[in-house]
C-alpha cells in the first residue's frame, strides 16, 4: 500500500465514516471556481460498490513526485506547509503530474486545462472548507504523525477491549 | 434563468433521433421538478390509451431543483411513465450520483420515445446523445451493469440508471436503480425493457451555478448541521427498520399477506436486531448528510454473502408479510430485489399471495415446480427457502414466477378465471399496485390516502399514516375532518416529491416538520438557487399541482371513483389478536371518507376536477383536456 512520507498535513479521509455524500466535491469546487462541479473539484470522491467509500486531496508528500515529475517547473512546493503550487503561466495540462501521483489525488480541470491540487484551503480564514463541511467527522487537517498516535491509541484500545 | 438550463432533451430510440425543447420559465415555476415535472412531461408526450408495455408509452426524467448543489438531500430526479403494474399515473424518485451528474449535463428533463430494435444503453455525454450496444450487458444485476459501464467508459463519475434481469423479463414492478438506489415502484424497469433500454448514463462536466450561492450556503450549512442532530436520529442510528417493532405493539404490521397485524417473531427481525447482527455500514445517497442506508450482510448459512440496504417497507414485505422470522433469508430476498431490479415491496406482497393461495389449496405443489425443484415445493408462509425460489422465479419468469410477475391484481384474476377461486379476496393492491407496511384497517385517515393514491398503495405519497399514529386524531374511528387531513398529508409530501427534496429532512429547518417549520426554509433555498420570490402559499401550491398534474393525467386515462378502491380483505376481515384487533373499513366508510376528501380538495362528487380549479392553477391545457 501506498503512503505518504510526509511531515506536512493533508486532508485525510476516515473510509469507515465516509458516507459517500459528495459534499466536499461541491465545497470545495464552489469554494475554488464560484460554481459546483465534482469535476472542479480537488478533493474527489470514490464510490465503487455500495460499500467501498471514500474521498482522496493531495497528501502533501515529501519530495512530492508530482513536482519532480513535471517538466516544465510549473509545481512547486512551499518547504513550510508542503502544499503544491501550479503555476498558470508554465502549465500547459500535460498530466505527467497526474500520473506520477500515487494517491490520484490530482485532476485536470476541463475548464483551463490545467492541473488543481489542494491547497488546504490556505487562503480561507476558517481553514479547509470540505473539513468544515463533512457531515460525519470523517475528512480532517492531519499529519502521518497524528495518524500514526491515533493507530496506537486504537491498538491499545482493540488489545484491551476487543474489535469493535 | 438559474437553477434550470430551460431545455428537455427528447431521445427517439426507433428512429435515433434527438432533438431539443426549450421550456419558458412560467413552466418551470408551475412544475419545479421532480414528480410533478416528470408527470407533466408524460402529460405532454403520451398518446391517451396506450398500452404501458408499447413504444408509445415515454420515459420521462425530470430532475431536481437543488440537484448537484450542497443543498442537503437535494440530489433527487423523478420518473414518469404509465404503469404497467396500475394504468395509472406511474412516477418514482430516486436519489444519488445519478442525479447530480445529470443536473451537470444541463439537461432539465429527457423523454425517451419509441422501442430501440436491439438491447441499448444511451450514453448521454454533455451535449451529445450516444447509441451503445448493450447486448453484452444482458443478464447483469443492477449494481453489476452500472460498474461494467463504468469500466467501459473508464470515468467514475458516469453514473447510470439501469435495469436488471426482471427488467429485461418485463416484470411488471421492475424497477430502475442508479448508485444503488431505486425508483422503485410503479414498473418503470418493465417500460425501460419493452424498449429494450438497458441503460441510460450521464456525465456531466458544466458546473452548477445559483442565483444567491452566500444565502444557499448559510442555509445549507445550517441544515446539514441539524441533520446531525436528534431531528434524523431514527434515520442515521437504526434506519427505518426499527419502525418493527413499533408497528407490532400497534398491531400495524402486516403479517402473513395482512392475514395479522403482530408477528411472533417481530424482535428476532427488528431495525435493533438488525443493527446488532448484521450491519455492516451506513452509506448515503449524494448531497445527503443523513446516510439512511443501512448496508446490511447476512453472514452464516445458506444465504452468506447477501448484502444490501435494508429498510422497514422492504423489510415487513419479505420478513412478517411471508411469516419470516430470519434476517438472512430477508437479507437475501432483498438481494435478490435490488440486484435483480424488482421492487421488494411487490415482490414481498406477491410472493405472499401466492403462499396464501397455496395454503388455501388455490395451488398445490405441482404449481410450484422449477429447475432447481423438478417435483415442486411448497410454499408456506415461514419457508424462506421456498420464498428465494419464487423470488428467483419471479425474476426470471421461471414457471409460476411468469405468472406472480403479473403483479396481485393481474395473477389473481387470472387463476380466479381459471380456476373457478377467489384468491382476489387476499389481493393485497390498491389500482394494482401491491401495499405498504401499514395495516389500514386501523389506520382509517390512511385508509382513505391509500385508496384515493394516484399511484395507488403506496405509503410515500400519502403520509395520512403519520396523524393516525402519532395520535393526532382517532385511527379507529373517522369524522368529518379526515378529508382535509388525508388531502393535506398528500399535498404536503408532493412538495418534497417535486423540488425533490428526502422528506427525512423534514424536521431540520426549524425542529417542526409541518407546513409552518419548513415551507418559509424552503421558500428561501428556491430563491436563493433561482433567484425567484416564492413564499409561503407559492411553495404551498407545489404540492397542490405536482398532484393535480397526476390526477388529470389518471382521469384521462379513464379514472372513475370506483378506481379508488380498497383491498377486499380491509372492508371484510377484521384482524384478530393485537391493538388493532376487531377493526375493518367498511365499505360505507370508505364512500363517506371519499366524499370528504373529493370536497376537501375541491373536486366534484365524482371526483373529477371542475375547470375553474385548473385554471386557477395556472393549467388551463388541462382544463381543457379533462376539466368540467
Amino acid at each position: 500500500m501506498v503512503t505518504s512520507t510526509s511531515r506536512y498535513a493533508y486532508i485525510a479521509c476516515d473510509a469507515t465514516k465516509c458516507i459517500g455524500c459528495q459534499l466536499c466535491e461541491y465545497i470545495c469546487s464552489y469554494t475554488k471556481t464560484g460554481e459546483y462541479n465534482s469535476y472542479r473539484s480537488r478533493i474527489r470522491t470514490v464510490r465503487v460498490d455500495e460499500i467501498l467509500i471514500t474521498a482522496v486531496a493531495c497528501r502533501t508528500c515529501e519530495d512530492a513526485p508530482c513536482v519532480i515529475a513535471c517538466t516544465r517547473d510549473a509545481l512547486s512546493q512551499d518547504p513550510e506547509t508542503g502544499i503544491i503550487h501550479v503555476d498558470a503561466e508554465r502549465c500547459d495540462g500535460c498530466a505527467w503530474c497526474i500520473e506520477a501521483c500515487d494517491f490520484g489525488a490530482i485532476s485536470i480541470n476541463p475548464a483551463t486545462k490545467m492541473a488543481e491540487i489542494c491547497d488546504l484551503c490556505e487562503g480561507e480564514e476558517d481553514g479547509p472548507q470540505c473539513v468544515k463541511w463533512c457531515p460525519k467527522d470523517a475528512l480532517e487537517l492531519t499529519t502521518p504523525d497524528q495518524r500514526a498516535q491515533k493507530a496506537r491509541h486504537k491498538l491499545i484500545h482493540e488489545e484491551v477491549h476487543g474489535p469493535r | 434563468m438559474y437553477g434550470y438550463s430551460g431545455k428537455i432533451l427528447h431521445i427517439d430510440l426507433t428512429t435515433r433521433k434527438t432533438w431539443v425543447e426549450t421550456k419558458p420559465e412560467a413552466w418551470y415555476k408551475i412544475y419545479i421538478g421532480g414528480v410533478s415535472m416528470a408527470a407533466r412531461l408524460l402529460w405532454e408526450n403520451i398518446k391517451p390509451g396506450c398500452e404501458p408495455l408499447s413504444p408509445d408509452n415515454p420515459i420521462c426524467i425530470a430532475n431536481g431543483i437543488f440537484a448537484g448543489t450542497p443543498v442537503p438531500v437535494g440530489g433527487k430526479y423523478g420518473l414518469a411513465s404509465k404503469s404497467p403494474l396500475t394504468g395509472f399515473m406511474g412516477d418514482s424518485l430516486s436519489g444519488s450520483w445519478f442525479s447530480v451528474a445529470l443536473k451537470r449535463t444541463g439537461w432539465d428533463g429527457i423523454v425517451i420515445h419509441g422501442a430501440s430494435t436491439e438491447w441499448v444503453n444511451v450514453f448521454i455525454d454533455d451535449g451529445r446523445v450516444m447509441f451503445r450496444d448493450a447486448r453484452k450487458l444482458l443478464g447483469k444485476g443492477t449494481f453489476e451493469t452500472e460498474e461494467a459501464i463504468r469500466e467501459e467508459l473508464l470515468d467514475d463519475q458516469v453514473r447510470s440508471a439501469t435495469i436488471g434481469p426482471a427488467g429485461e423479463n418485463l416484470v411488471r414492478y421492475a424497477n430502475v436503480t442508479n448508485d444503488g438506489r431505486q425508483a422503485g415502484r410503479t414498473g418503470h424497469g418493465a417500460v425501460w425493457g419493452s424498449k429494450k433500454l438497458k441503460a441510460v448514463s450521464v456525465r456531466g462536466t458544466k458546473g452548477v451555478v445559483v442565483a444567491d450561492p452566500e444565502t444557499l450556503m448559510k442555509l445549507s450549512f445550517d441544515i446539514t448541521q441539524q441533520a446531525q442532530g436528534p431531528y434524523t436520529v431514527k434515520y442515521r442510528v437504526l434506519g427505518t427498520a426499527t419502525s418493527v417493532l413499533k408497528m407490532n405493539a400497534m398491531g400495524l404490521l402486516p403479517t402473513r399477506n395482512f392475514q395479522q397485524g403482530v408477528f411472533e417473531m417481530a424482535d428476532r427481525v427488528s431495525g435493533e436486531y438488525l443493527d446488532e447482527h448484521f450491519k455492516i455500514k451506513k452509506i448515503a445517497c449524494a448531497q445527503c448528510p443523513i446516510a439512511c442506508e443501512q448496508v446490511s450482510a447476512a453472514k452464516q448459512g445458506m444465504y452468506a454473502g447477501a448484502r444490501t440496504g435494508i429498510e422497514y417497507e422492504c423489510l415487513f414485505a419479505n420478513g412478517p408479510n411471508l411469516g419470516i422470522g430470519d434476517l438472512n433469508a430477508v437479507i437475501k430476498l432483498i438481494d435478490i430485489a435490488d440486484r435483480g431490479g424488482q421492487d421488494a415491496m411487490s415482490q414481498g406482497v406477491t410472493i405472499s399471495w401466492a403462499m396464501e393461495s397455496f395454503e388455501r389449496g388455490v395451488f398445490t405443489k405441482e404449481d410450484f415446480k422449477s429447475a432447481k425443484y423438478p417435483d415442486g415445493f411448497e410454499p408456506n408462509f415461514g419457508n424462506g427457502e421456498a420464498a428465494v425460489a419464487l423470488a428467483e422465479m419471479i425474476r426470471d419468469r421461471e414457471g409460476i414466477g411468469d405468472l406472480l410477475a403479473e403483479g396481485t391484481r393481474i395473477a389473481s384474476r387470472r387463476v380466479d378465471a381459471e380456476r373457478g377461486t377467489e384468491s382476489y379476496k387476499w389481493a393485497m393492491n390498491i389500482k394494482g399496485l401491491e401495499n405498504p407496511g401499514y395495516d389500514a384497517r386501523a389506520l382509517k385517515t390512511f385508509s382513505v390516502g391509500l385508496a384515493a393514491g394516484t399511484r395507488g398503495g403506496c405509503h410515500n405519497r400519502s403520509a395520512a399514516y403519520d396523524p393516525d399514529i402519532q395520535g393526532e386524531v382517532d385511527r379507529f374511528t373517522i369524522d368529518e375532518t379526515r378529508g382535509r387531513v388525508a388531502a393535506d398529508s398528500e399535498e404536503y409530501a408532493a412538495v418534497y416529491d417535486t423540488l425533490p427534496l428526502c422528506k427525512f429532512i423534514r424536521r431540520c429547518f426549524t425542529g417542526k416538520a409541518d407546513r409552518a417549520g419548513a415551507w418559509p426554509t424552503i421558500a428561501a433555498l428556491i430563491n436563493a438557487t433561482t433567484g425567484w420570490d416564492f413564499d409561503y402559499d407559492a411553495v404551498d401550491l407545489i404540492g397542490v399541482r405536482a398532484h393535480t398534474i397526476k390526477k388529470a393525467f389518471n382521469i384521462r386515462e379513464g379514472w372513475t371513483r370506483a378506481d379508488d378502491h380498497l383491498p377486499y380483505r380491509w372492508h371484510h376481515d377484521p384482524m384478530k389478536e393485537g391493538a388493532s384487533a376487531g377493526y375493518v373499513v367498511t365499505e360505507e366508510e370508505l364512500e363517506y371518507l371519499k366524499d370528504l376528501y373529493y370536497e376537501a380538495k375541491g373536486w366534484t362528487p365524482e371526483g373529477l376536477i371542475p375547470k375553474a380549479k385548473l385554471i386557477e392553477l395556472g393549467m388551463d391545457d388541462v382544463a381543457e383536456a379533462i376539466g368540467v
